[in-house]
């Protein structure tokens, strides 16, 4: 009982594939349909080896489409923060902006495909674009909250030791906000990681990607194939979401 | 440092600017150099805002404010303040806390590390210096606060019922802390509390606010020689006085 306990994690994912594997093999789940866990295996070592078109490599895949993630992400970093703090701290601003956020934001990232493909062309300002989309709200959001959520006693504490509006922004605003910010950079990251992929299925200049992958599978009708790309999708967002729970608990020790 | 306050009036207007809260009614105040003043007086009688208003964390709506005859644009130079809520920041660590201040005067890292300790080490809390705020006591959370506000050398200490959220034997004991603290460092110090046994232990003058909005109607100067026991007939006559001010604000217009 402990040992179903403490393995638990890995020992229900485990059951599942067994069973899996038991309906294909006996003919219950059609391989065109839904392949066996090993044909899956064998589809992502032709991906990992041979690559999907040929010769691009699924490892490939993935680093282009994290290259894409972290790049959208980076700037809708950098811009949700400084903007998300100012909302949060100015009442007029937040007056000002609370409608054309909250106009925007309840629009699909995907929904600005056509419109991004008319401004950037395909390829990889338009992904960029999409990704943006998906990362900046949640972070703008959790900015705000995180701001709006900071004990007005600290900044009370903060001028009288002399504190100046910039040293508050810089020493009080942005640390007490750091635990809602991180709340949001893994919303963020998760949708934008989604919406990636979503949008790499428009089509990718570079040949690598891997939405891009994922259509060509579908192309040449390999479920295997399709099915390995998206179990590839699911892995890289858990590892990502693994490392920034990491570092939350570093930087966030003093919760 | 002397500190005057003249006809300082605060009056509070909600957003839609029709209703109004008087606060604060014609206080007149002079508190000496180096003198421990302390404030009594019912809940919500605007004790708080007239901290607030030397502190310049907020503005009078009449009256002014003079600190050595000077009507300062930035009080804050001069005027340091500790919370009843203690208010230290959890993303710090005790010495990263204390060294606040110091480091807003960009005062060296190293310089600034070995002044913090120091405070550190002479309120007791050696050891101490690299652990955050979650892991503290009330008590030693106060003292990290008052060694926060003390290290940047303000002349004049307000402090808003500090030990109103201790146990009654931490609060004894950080009394006694605070007399000796201010007993070698001189400071003017202003010290809301609901305590009478408090006021009475650390005072030079107590001053009683009536309800709101609130005015000086009571005041009395506490020559008690030091160390004072709590005990003594002259500290009880004195309790007694202050306790017969406050029930009988209590009872006015009820």
């Amino acid at each position: 009982m402990n040992y179903l306990k403490k393995n638990s994690k890995l020992l229900f994912p485990l059951l599942l594939l067994v069973l899996w594997q038991i309906f294909s093999s006996s003919g219950y789940f059609p391989p065109q349909i839904l392949p066996s866990p090993l044909q899956i295996v064998t589809g992502i070592k032709e991906l990992l080896f041979a690559g999907l078109p040929p010769g691009n490599s699924l490892v490939l895949h993935c680093f282009e489409s994290l290259l894409r993630v972290s790049a959208g992400f980076a700037i809708a970093l950098i811009m949700g923060v400084p903007l998300g703090i100012m909302v949060g701290r100015f009442k007029l601003l937040r007056n000002m902006l609370t409608p054309v956020i909250e106009t925007i934001r309840p629009i699909p990232p995907l929904a600005w495909i056509p419109l991004a493909i008319l401004w950037f062309g395909i390829g990889f300002k338009s992904a960029l674009f999409i990704i943006f989309l998906g990362c900046f709200f949640p972070i703008l959001l959790s900015t705000i909250s995180g701001v709006l959520s900071v004990d007005t006693i600290l900044i009370d504490a903060a001028k009288t030791l002399g504190a100046t509006e910039k040293k508050i922004f810089l020493q009080i605003l942005i640390p007490a906000a750091t635990p809602s910010i991180f709340t949001g950079i893994r919303i963020g990251v998760g949708i934008g990681w989604m919406t990636l992929v979503a949008a790499e299925f428009t089509g990718v200049k570079s040949g690598y990607g891997l939405g891009y992958m994922i259509m060509v599978a579908r192309d040449i009708q390999r479920p295997d194939l399709v099915i390995g790309g998206m179990a590839a999708i699911g892995l890289m967002g858990y590892l990502l979401d693994a490392g920034l729970r990491m570092l939350e608990a570093r930087t966030l020790k003093w919760r | 440092m002397t500190l005057e306050l003249k006809n300082l009036c605060k009056t509070y207007t909600d957003e839609s600017g029709e209703n109004t809260v008087a606060a604060l009614s014609n206080i007149t105040l002079t508190v000496r150099a180096g003198e421990f003043l302390s404030v009594i007086g019912p809940s919500g009688c605007g004790k708080t805002t007239m901290l607030r208003i030397i502190a310049g964390l907020e503005q009078p709506t009449a009256g002014e404010v003079f600190i050595n005859g000077e009507q300062l644009a930035e009080p804050w130079s001069r005027v340091g303040f500790v919370f009843q809520e203690y208010a230290l920041f959890p993303w710090r660590t005790v010495s990263e806390n204390v060294e606040f201040g110091l480091e807003l005067k960009n005062i060296p890292k190293q310089e600034r590390r070995r002044m913090a300790l120091e405070y550190i080490n002479q309120f007791g809390m050696g050891g101490f210096e690299n652990k955050y705020p979650k892991e503290l006591s009330g008590g030693m959370k106060q003292r990290v606060a008052i060694a926060r506000t003390l290290i940047t050398n303000p002349s004049i200490i307000l402090m808003d019922e500090p030990f109103g959220s201790l146990d009654s034997q931490t609060r004894n004991a950080l009394q006694e802390f605070l007399r000796d603290v201010w007993q070698t460092s001189q400071k003017t110090i202003i010290f809301i509390t609901h305590n009478i046994d408090e006021a009475v232990f650390l005072s030079h003058r107590v001053i009683g606010f009536s309800r709101r909005p609130g005015t000086i109607k009571f005041s009395l100067d506490i020559d008690i020689p030091a160390p004072r026991d709590r005990t003594g007939s002259e500290f009880n006559q004195c309790r007694k006085q202050i306790l017969g001010f406050l029930q009988q604000e209590s009872m006015a217009d009820k």
